[in-house]
């Protein structure tokens, strides 16, 4: 285990991952060095850091999206409900429907409002009509945009402001309802008003959801978290508990991370 | 001093000369389409002082060769419209299916390899196509269908709908590549297959960039001539019976133009009312082709 991992910490709820000794590679790149932590269930785990310390290619670790790059590797285990995500029984398709994903850029499909939250049920084969009518005014209010866009669910997802379009995606990510939501810098295209309707969102969601968040934004950690990981060159520098780490961190590079020295 | 300012003098009398250069060559090209745009209409309404335009859009009969002469163009675009019916029926679904597969299935080496291995297709001379669908592809299918006549439409439709495959592929291709990764990776988040998103967000997202492949794909289809010419035989006949002779507009065209019809003649003038017809309806096409695939761009970049 990482010697700057903090075992003291003891988190409120047990572990919806645990993972062990992760190595990720892009060709010989190596893009995480020997990660270990556990994430507890229904918190919200902040992962801070500067830009290319590997805090994103460690979130899309969780839902296998770096698969999707050809010269990634990766060593090591993530238990997701004690069964390892990447042993050769386990079933992608199933784990990235279990563990949702929001991500930096809001991506909406180029289709209606309504079409874009029912996608989700509409590939695993659910078409009636009065479960998807249930399922997309359901998820529209959980992500707090219900009252915005109950009156024109048939127009076109592009036309909503960058904020809605987020939240949006948020929405489309619960309707086939996961048990984890991955957001990767889900605010770094939004304004200071749409970023604090995302916050507050995050903090409603971690009722339901275990709730991991790539941020360069450290206040927003602050916000939001119950626990904060601080990661450099691929390296998990600290783990704590996110008032620890802010105000009285273990880890001297955290200390000058966090007031600013650097990154 | 003196002499520096010369020498930008020079340089710009250089410039100036270069950029007449390239505007007279770019005036040239479109000069002679207009030209040949106004030498087609000029010669179409000469035609059309003999021929009244109803006989033309509704005869059933293309005979202006022979002594007791119909001139009923639809019998000349039934050979066009089944040559072309048969070659998309090729072209489109295997067209589409390899865009499909270069785009969201192959690795980077099998895509470097076979899309260029594909656009060779389109480099190949089109009268060898010709002689391929005459002298291989319809004695195969003879084994096959024994009422086949030696010249008829399926065989040079089927050989002209390979040749049409990297028109297609290609960019239909070009329209899939450019649908954002974040899309994909939204729904791959959603547990949906690759399947799901190569139809389900990839095509309907690259809809109009596919359609307007399609369109110049069809656009080629009736625009070709050296298969059908060889193939397809020289007998119009208002027919969808894909197993016997026919003749398409461009057949036509070329028949008349190497024979010994004399200038000034109404034979002579038909081939200009023939390919007037033509350009009408490939004209409309990649009008139509051209706004799809605008229509396309603003909604992606």
């Amino acid at each position: 285990m990482n010697s700057a991992f903090n075992p003291a910490y003891n988190p409120a709820s047990g572990p919806a991952f645990k993972i062990e000794g992760l190595n990720a590679f892009y060709g010989p790149k190596q893009a995480l060095k020997n990660v270990g932590i556990g994430i507890p269930q229904k918190s919200v785990t902040a992962l801070i850091g500067p830009s290319g310390c590997g805090k994103s290619t460690f979130i899309r670790c969780l839902n296998r999206m770096n698969d999707l790059i050809p010269v990634f590797r990766l060593e090591g285990k993530i238990l997701f409900d004690d069964t390892d995500i990447y042993s050769k029984e386990v079933d992608v398709i199933d784990i990235r429907r279990r563990i949702g994903m929001v991500f930096q850029k809001p991506n909406p499909f180029p289709k209606s409002i309504y079409e874009n939250i029912a996608y989700g049920l509409r590939i695993q084969g659910i078409n009636k009509r009065d479960v998807l009518d249930g399922t997309v005014e359901e998820s529209l209010r959980k992500a707090a945009l219900w009252d915005e866009v109950s009156d024109r669910l048939k127009e076109p997802a592009l036309s909503l402001s960058g904020g809605q379009q987020q939240r949006l995606c948020i929405a489309r990510a619960i309707a086939v309802e996961p048990e984890v939501m991955l957001f990767d810098e889900p605010c770094s295209a939004l304004d200071p008003t749409a970023t604090a309707k995302i916050e507050d969102l995050i903090l409603e969601l971690k009722k339901d959801y275990t709730v991991v968040i790539v941020t360069h934004n450290m206040q927003q950690a602050a916000r939001v978290s119950t626990q904060t990981g601080f990661f450099l060159l691929g390296e998990l520098i600290e783990f704590n508990g996110t008032d620890r780490i802010f105000t009285n961190p273990a880890n001297k590079v955290t200390e000058e991370y966090i007031t600013g020295r650097f990154g | 001093m003196a002499r520096r300012v010369t020498r930008k003098g020079l340089r710009r009398a250089k410039v100036k000369l270069i950029e007449g250069a390239l505007f007279l060559s770019a005036l040239f090209s479109v000069l002679v389409t207009a030209g040949i745009v106004a030498v087609l209409f000029f010669e179409t309404a000469e035609f059309f002082k003999e021929v009244p335009i109803l006989d033309f859009l509704t005869d059933s009969q293309w005979t202006p060769l022979f002594a007791d002469k119909h001139f009923g163009i639809l019998s000349l675009f039934a050979g066009t419209f089944l040559t072309t019916a048969i070659a998309m029926a090729v072209a489109l679904p295997i067209g589409l299916i390899s865009a499909i597969y270069l785009s969201e299935y192959a690795s980077l080496g099998v895509r470097s390899t076979i899309k260029p291995a594909l656009e060779v297709l389109a480099a190949v001379p089109t009268v060898v196509y010709g002689y391929f669908a005459l002298l291989f592809v319809t004695p195969l299918l003879q084994r096959l269908i024994p009422d086949l006549s030696g010249f008829n439409s399926l065989s040079p439709g089927i050989v002209m709908g390979i040749m049409i495959i990297p028109i297609v592929s290609s960019l239909s291709e070009d329209a899939m590549h450019a649908i954002p990764m974040s899309l994909r990776e939204g729904a791959l988040a959603l547990g949906a297959t690759r399947f799901q998103v190569a139809t389900r967000v990839v095509l309907p997202g690259a809809l109009s960039g596919v359609a307007a492949s399609f369109i110049l794909g069809i656009s080629r289809a009736v625009g070709e001539t050296m298969v059908v010419a060889i193939a397809a035989g020289q007998q119009p006949r208002l027919t969808l019976n894909p197993l016997v002779p026919i003749e398409t507009v461009t057949a036509y065209i070329v028949q008349v133009s190497l024979g010994d019809t004399p200038t000034g003649t109404i034979e002579f003038k038909t081939i200009f009312a023939a390919g007037m017809s033509l350009f009408v309806v490939t004209f409309v096409l990649n009008i139509f082709s051209y706004l799809l695939k605008r229509r396309f761009r603003e909604v992606y970049e």
